[in-house]
């Protein structure tokens, strides 16, 4: 945590480690903690070494999916073409709020890992893709950037190294689907943000259709850490008997909880002790009735089996649900799932980028159904009309957007069926007549 | 995909149960094509880059864990695809089901109906029923300028007249706006659809959301006749289908033709259409009795044309608008009679279709030009016929705009062979033959690549006024010139008899897609080996 709370005793603060202490946004300050000595040893490291370092630590992609982040980076040869580097920092996805927070105190931090990378892919220009709404974190990256061109570390003689490393900081434009890999090369290209099909894969034709590797801030923020430690240090973080999930992931927590904000935990932690140890439980008198434990594109957990799950990749897939970006939301029982749902559905609805046609009119046609439900007008056909919707939303579309609107809902409906049902129970409206308009449609 | 068989890798696989062998690279949707199997689709349209948007082609891969947009996937070998298996035709069935639940469902009154693919593929796999109970999202209609209205109501959001604007047209001016259920085709701020290739992005349009507004409620898909024919707003030879309605020529639209206009045609030649539906035709053969020009019949007229033209010096003025055919016809007259003939060709701006190579309304605007040459015929730089006195004057579909009358009255005799007849030949004409348009008649052009190009006939011609080929067959025999002509394709197996370039062609060979003609010496290598 480090801010605005101290961390907690269970907590491993390694990214976390300097949240609250602005000291640490200078590059005097980051350099006094520590900072730099990565990329000083990397740049003069075959890229392939480092490669490897990262691949044998184990470390995942921290943005949703858990790619291998060695994996995605030995797809880079030293083809002689043009290769782009690029920070997803677009973090959009509901309920994410801790590529802010390492942007906010650790700018260097991620320049550094970014730089770090550059080099690791053979790109001598890397691009920070900062989501639009985040002045605060765009102001120190924007700055910190500029220290480190200043002081030589970025640029034609990168910290005396010889090698050139660019590192350009740009803009969205306020679109969550520019946090889709494809859809901020197309937003940085200065196109449309709509996601492109794939393949050709970002490795082959990414940025400016040459080779590109695209990784979240919290990866690249870690990276430093497993260059300048080694890979076997990084492996003691995670459970023992799962090699598969390594390393620490932050946390943010929102919603009905006690203490709200961003937790560093090695992953493997058990959720139980996360949402009432950490974060301290519910409110005074209230009980959690639904956790979101990855972000808003993720099945829904009911209590039940949150307290039963273990906080990694696997941990989380046996659930039933995904680890996804980390963004933990809670809900108490004094909130009404429909209500909820239905506001997740709008987000979607409201961000589809418009290309494909499950995706444009589904999340449309989800959310009028899911309000018209909220508002008490719900028909006992509109049940079954959102599972059919939700079925040809998902696995048809070119990125998952479409996926992620129906995922909220179809769990929704399994878990909190009966919620759905009472609504509909109470409709007092005409009594409707399948497979006619009803007279009270709004 | 024309270069096949030139060390071109292949790929097997087998589409519905249909092997096929294909070029690597080929998607599976076009495979599907040479397999004969229709994948329903949108957004692909052979002319654009791919898009993959509307995910209506979605077909089942075996070993594939999804679903595959069948236009963006290369095909593979030993593939086995299914098109209509369930779990294909439920995806598709979902997708119609979506572009449906915004859609006014106002075919009646939609200019597309009959021709919409959306329409089509409903009936073909969608629903019978909605299951949508909430208001339908409503826009306005907007006029997109040139000739294009926009019925976003309509609009499946494709996005093929964008990809067709930025990367055929390369003048971006349309784009898609907003996201999510709001999204429309935008306009770029203060720029109209004018461009002179945008009237395209009607025909692209497999929906009736982009509309002509030349067209505008004039005729139901299914009241109308189609007949290919060859655009002659230009030298370019664009292949085009005329649709009528009761033998009224109501639109043109390109026909694809690979090697000539691909899939496109020019505002230009779209406008062409209203030239055929001209009231001011001459419709029976007429002879100069003293003051008056009283109709005759056909026979007499022939043989009074003939006396007319026959004893002086014979100038013919032709059309660079008439077939190979009828030119040919007029070339024989010119040698039995030991005449001249010449032509006038109109010019405009050059305007090309970026995206498309070799294709542009060309500054030539007439459409067989490079026949009249080839028949040895002048090119008259001026309004100035240079005839001398007492010469017989031939005129063949021109229409003597602008043409010097002092020049005119120092002919003789004067025969006027053509669908209207010009003011200045009102009180100068001995003879009068109407002749059909190209739209009521049949032919070849040659372009001005030299590719010989079929046309046929779309309407009938008014009156008596007969095809022009067959006038001209009718004053030759009755000039006391060779040849019997009973239909087009016998001119024509005349031409290529003696005429080297033409040798190895006929209708048959043509087909409706057109041949280049032949250097002579290939031509002659072919009819001697």
């Amino acid at each position: 945590m480090g801010f605005p709370h101290p961390s907690h005793p269970r907590e491993t603060p390694i990214l976390s480690k300097y949240f609250g202490d602005a000291g640490a946004r200078t590059l005097d300050g980051w350099r006094a903690r520590g900072g730099y000595e990565a990329l000083q040893q990397a740049l003069a490291t075959d890229p392939v070494d480092l490669q490897n370092v990262v691949k044998d630590s184990g470390l995942r992609g921290r943005g949703g999916a858990g790619f291998p982040t060695g994996l995605k980076w030995s797809f880079m040869k030293p083809d002689g073409k043009i290769h782009y580097m690029l920070c997803n920092a677009d973090e959009s996805e509901p309920g994410t709020f801790k590529d802010r927070e390492i942007m906010r105190w650790t700018p260097h931090g991620l320049v550094e890992g970014v730089a770090l990378a550059a080099h690791a892919i053979y790109a001598e220009t890397a691009y920070i893709y900062i989501r639009g709404e985040f002045t605060e974190p765009y102001a120190h990256v924007t700055r910190a950037v500029e220290e480190a061109y200043a002081a030589g570390v970025l640029g034609a003689n990168a910290m005396g190294s010889g090698k050139r490393v660019d590192v350009h900081v740009h803009r969205g434009a306020g679109a969550y689907i520019c946090g889709e890999e494809t859809a901020l090369m197309n937003s940085l290209e200065g196109r449309r943000g709509n996601p492109r099909i794939k393949p050709p894969f970002p490795a082959v034709a990414g940025l400016f259709g040459k080779p590109t590797t695209i990784n979240n801030v919290e990866t690249l923020a870690t990276v430093p850490y497993i260059i300048k430690h080694g890979a076997e240090w990084y492996k003691q973080f995670g459970r023992a008997d799962n090699p598969k999930s390594i390393g620490t992931k932050l946390f943010s927590v929102c919603g009905n909880i006690t203490r709200p904000g961003n937790y560093e935990v090695a992953l493997g932690f058990p959720f139980k002790d996360f949402l009432y140890d950490l974060c301290g439980g519910p409110l005074p008198g209230r009980e959690i009735k639904a956790v979101i434990p990855g972000g808003s594109s993720v099945p829904i957990l009911t209590r039940e089996e949150a307290e039963n799950t273990i906080m990694d990749y696997e941990g989380m897939a046996a659930a039933g649900t995904l680890l996804g970006s980390g963004g933990v939301i809670v809900f108490d029982d004094k909130q009404d799932m429909v209500r909820q749902i239905a506001r997740l559905v709008r987000f979607y609805a409201h961000e589809s980028c418009a290309q494909c046609t499950q995706c444009r009119e589904g999340t449309a046609w989800t959310l009028r159904i899911m309000e018209r439900i909220r508002d008490g007008e719900g028909t006992a056909e509109d049940i079954d009309t959102l599972l059919s919707i939700a079925d040809n939303m998902t696995g048809k579309t070119i990125c998952v957007l479409s996926d992620s609107c129906a995922t909220p809902v179809v769990s929704g409906l399994k878990k909190f069926r009966g919620e759905f049902e009472a609504r509909i129970a109470a409709n007092r409206s005409m009594v409707t007549v399948p497979g006619a308009f009803r007279a009270t449609a709004a | 995909m024309a270069d096949a068989g030139v060390n071109v890798k292949t790929v097997n696989l087998t589409i519905e149960g249909r092997p096929v062998t294909v070029p690597d690279g080929t998607s599976i949707l076009e495979a599907a094509k040479m397999a004969g199997v229709l994948i329903p689709h949108y957004c692909y349209h052979p002319g654009l880059p791919v898009a993959g948007v509307c995910r209506m082609c979605l077909v089942e891969v075996e070993k594939f864990p999804k679903l595959a947009p069948s236009c963006a996937t290369s095909v593979g070998e030993g593939q086995v695809v299914h098109v209509h298996s369930p779990k294909a035709l439920e995806a598709r069935k979902g997708v119609l089901e979506f572009l449906l639940i915004n859609h006014p469902l106002d075919c009646p009154i939609c200019d597309q109906a009959g021709e919409c693919e959306l329409q089509d593929y409903t009936f073909a796999e969608g629903r019978a029923d909605s299951r949508y109970r909430e208001p339908k999202r409503f826009n306005p209609v907007e006029d997109f300028g040139g000739d294009v209205l926009y019925v976003q109501n309509r609009c499946i959001l494709c996005t093929r007249c964008v990809r067709f604007m930025d990367d055929v047209a390369k003048d971006p001016v349309l784009n898609v706006s907003e996201r999510g259920d709001r999204a429309f085709i935008g306009k770029a701020e203060g720029h109209d659809l004018t461009n002179p290739w945008a009237g395209n992005v009607v025909d692209l349009c497999p929906v009736g959301a982009l509309l002509s507004k030349d067209f505008l409620n004039k005729a139901r898909a299914w009241e109308l006749d189609r007949a290919p024919s060859v655009c002659t707003g230009c030298s370019q030879g664009c292949n085009i289908v005329i649709d009528t309605r009761d033998n009224v020529a109501v639109r043109m639209r390109p026909r694809p033709n690979a090697d000539v206009n691909q899939y496109y045609m020019c505002e230009v030649g779209r406008a062409g259409y209203r030239e055929f539906n001209r009231r001011d035709r001459v419709e029976q053969p007429m002879v100069r009795n003293g003051h008056t020009l009283r109709i005759a019949d056909w026979e007499d007229a022939i043989t009074a044309a003939a006396r007319a033209l026959a004893g002086q010096r014979l100038m013919v003025l032709v059309s660079p608008n008439l077939s190979n055919e009828t030119l040919f016809l007029v070339e024989r007259l010119v040698a039995h009679a030991n005449g001249q003939a010449a032509f006038r060709v109109d010019t405009g701006d050059e305007v090309a279709l970026p995206g498309v190579p070799d294709l542009a309304l060309r500054s030539e605007r007439a459409a067989n030009a490079t026949a009249a040459r080839q028949f040895g015929f002048a090119q008259l730089a001026s309004a100035q016929l240079s005839l001398r006195d007492g010469d017989a004057l031939l005129v063949v579909g021109e229409q003597l705009d602008g043409i010097d009358v002092a020049d005119l009255d120092r002919a003789s005799t004067i025969v006027h062979i053509g669908t209207t007849l010009p003011d200045v030949l009102a009180a100068r004409a001995n003879v009068v033959l109407p002749i059909a348009n190209i739209s009521e008649e049949e032919g070849t052009l040659t372009n001005l690549r030299g590719r010989v190009q079929r046309f046929l006939q779309a309407k009938a011609a008014p009156g008596l006024a007969r095809p022009s080929w067959y006038v001209m067959a009718d004053l030759l025999a009755a000039a006391g010139g060779e040849g019997q002509y009973f239909s087009p394709a016998d001119v024509f197996d005349a031409l290529s008899v003696t005429h080297a370039p033409f040798a190895t062609l006929s209708y048959e060979r043509l087909g409706l897609l057109g041949l280049p003609v032949l250097s002579p010496e290939i031509a002659s290598a072919e009819v001697s080996g």
